[in-house]
């Protein structure tokens, strides 16, 4: 009977959090598990006569004809190749700057340094493709006029040569995010002992030594997080970089078209919601087990860096 | 000994030396885009289409800022929609996350488990754009309302939820809490009067973070708001739809009606550029600290 009463009264006690906590479980179920629901018509067949939701079960036919147009390759090549190049070329760059960034001893020049890099950062899409447009313009554009004009060479159409787009999205992916993983990494590099670097230099290690043989080594944490999530989002693609920059430009599809673009412009653009839902239960269930498997061997290999 | 040393320490000069270039190059490469914009907006027509944009025009002209002045009301008005749902996403977001960090920071909370399952499910997993479309536009009827540009997406996600939360652990005392439940006060009050004055860094932190992504939104005005609800336009989606087609800048007038022609269309284009970048580049050095803050916080894993 006691016993009963005190059980009572925890529960109780514990109503007011459970009510602090539906605001957010409301919005998580209508904003997180009620798609899930809605990836069902990807299996279905459109009919607006019936509704969105009731069309005739078709099993996979639509991916079967998804699968069947160049469609499905090029953006699938495209997302991960992207993906693959960002991830390279980003960690490369981003480690050897904030090692460099770490040299740097005036206060206030790092200040500056920090305030300017990170400046592309916290501005959206549709300005960062006004500023490449303000380059890139056949036209009117700096690279056509500015550069290429005065060595004399012929202007190019950059919005209408596909050949250039992975160099220059590239490029503007970079700009955007090299402040970002460059703090990240300088956050871990500071968090490193001095220890390490004056024993070093007791022993007479050079600078460029203590760096290879204790900075870069004690980067992994880092490393390690960073590259599951590139891993993880393998199959996702920045919307805006491959849509606001190109412009949206027809002859680049071949070089921009990734799966998030496929999703929008078969949804929006050709009301196709059939191919486009398809698309996105492909990329769903792949980036699902992307997730799961790269998070799965870094358990493996070092349990300490694991996300979850 | 002594010469040794010596060169230890140029050794390091050289290090710093190859530093600050380094640095100041990349800090050139960032700032550059934003001169050629800016300087470009503030070009003459006539020079721009004779020698294109240009760091240094032969001549200069306020002639697009004086065309936009004259569409101030619709800029005005995308601005106001665009503070709107950044003050009111940012207030409603901040209330749900830190609500439910707060719930999940109790380590013994019957049901706790189930709780992180689906905070981490929603980290994992997704619908995707297509699904997600779907359920908003044809369960809620989401279209062409404020809504579409405060709930879709952008409101809370499980890596704010788990910051909150390692915060709420961590920093905030649990003997004062004790303290509170001791003389009667309850979960909610002990949450408003102790836990959230606390918080404030977290709040300051995260509530940037979020406000950030509202204001730069443009992805859910191109889903959920169509071409005529011309007074649900963001300065984001103001700025798309000149992208798309600088001739929005004559039909969306509020009445007034211009020919695309009379337009000085390739530096207008250029103002309205500067007109999106300038207030995020004007509040940055008031949040540049939390903002910063936000992403080393993000690097230290729990």
């Amino acid at each position: 009977m006691n016993r009963k009463v005190k059980k009572k009264i925890r529960w109780k006690a514990y109503i007011p959090l459970y009510l602090m906590s539906l605001p957010a479980l409301i919005y998580l179920l209508i904003n997180n598990l009620f798609p899930l629901y809605g990836l069902q018509i990807a299996f279905r067949k459109l009919d607006y006569t019936k509704g969105v939701f009731n069309g005739d079960f078709v099993g996979f036919d639509n991916f079967k004809f998804l699968f069947s147009t160049s469609d499905a390759w090029v953006m699938t090549r495209n997302t991960v190749l992207y993906n693959l190049l960002f991830m390279v070329v980003g960690t490369v760059l981003s480690i050897a700057v904030a090692i460099l960034f770490n040299e740097v001893r005036n206060k206030i020049a790092s200040r500056i340094y920090q305030t300017a890099i990170l400046i592309p950062y916290i501005i959206s899409m549709v300005v960062v493709s006004y500023l490449a447009y303000a380059f890139l313009s056949s036209e009117s554009g700096f690279i056509n006029n500015g550069i290429l004009k005065v060595f004399g060479k012929e202007p190019i159409s950059w919005y209408s040569e596909a050949k250039y787009w992975p160099f220059i999205l590239l490029i503007i992916n970079q700009w955007k995010s090299l402040g970002y993983s460059i703090l990240m990494y300088l956050t871990n590099i500071m968090s490193i002992s001095p220890d390490y670097y004056e024993a070093a230099a007791i022993d007479g290690a050079s600078r460029w030594k203590q760096i290879k043989t204790i900075t870069i080594p004690l980067l992994k944490p880092t490393f390690m997080m960073l590259t599951i999530l590139s891993i993880g989002r393998m199959f996702y693609s920045d919307f805006g970089l491959f849509y606001q920059i190109p412009m949206n430009s027809g002859p680049l599809y071949s070089a921009t078209t990734t799966i998030d673009t496929y999703v929008f412009r078969a949804l929006m653009k050709q009301g196709n919601v059939s191919m486009s839902s398809a698309a996105g239960f492909y990329q769903s269930l792949v980036g699902f087990i992307l997730i799961l498997g790269s998070n799965f061997i870094i358990r493996k290999v070092s349990k300490e860096n694991a996300v979850f | 000994m002594k010469k040794q040393k010596k060169q230890k320490i140029s050794s390091n000069k050289r290090w710093e030396i190859g530093g600050n270039i380094v640095m100041s190059i990349l800090a050139i490469c960032a700032i550059v885009p934003f001169l050629l914009l800016f300087i470009s907006s503030l070009s003459s027509e006539s020079a721009v289409l004779k020698n294109g944009y240009q760091f240094w025009p032969k001549e200069w002209s306020l002639d697009a800022y004086a065309y936009l002045l004259n569409h101030w009301q619709s800029i005005g008005h995308a601005y106001l929609i665009s503070i709107i749902v950044t003050v009111t996403g940012t207030v409603l977001g901040l209330m749900f996350i830190s609500t439910f960090a707060y719930t999940l920071s109790k380590r013994k909370l019957p049901g706790r488990s189930i709780l992180l399952f689906i905070i981490t499910f929603t980290m994992l997993f997704n619908g995707g754009a297509c699904a997600t479309y779907i359920i908003y536009s044809q369960i809620f009827h989401i279209n062409d309302t404020i809504f579409a540009l405060i709930i879709p997406g952008l409101l809370m996600n499980g890596f704010y939820v788990m910051m909150f939360r390692t915060f709420f652990e961590n920093s905030v005392p649990g003997a004062l809490m004790e303290a509170a439940y001791i003389d009667g006060a309850s979960e909610f009050k002990t949450f408003t009067k102790i836990v959230v004055p606390l918080s404030l860094p977290m709040f300051a932190t995260v509530g940037l973070t979020l406000g950030l992504s509202y204001w730069n939104d443009w992805t859910n005005s191109m889903y959920y708001i169509s071409a005529k609800h011309t007074e649900l336009l963001s300065i984001q989606a103001y700025l798309n739809s000149v992208n798309e087609s600088i001739a929005f800048l004559a039909n969306n007038d509020f009445g007034q009606t211009v020919t695309v022609s009379s337009i000085p269309s390739t530096t207008v284009r250029m103002a309205v550029g500067v007109i999106g970048v300038v207030p995020v580049i004007c509040a940055y050095p008031f949040f540049q600290k939390w903002f910063v803050r936000g992403i080393t916080e993000g690097a230290v894993k729990e």
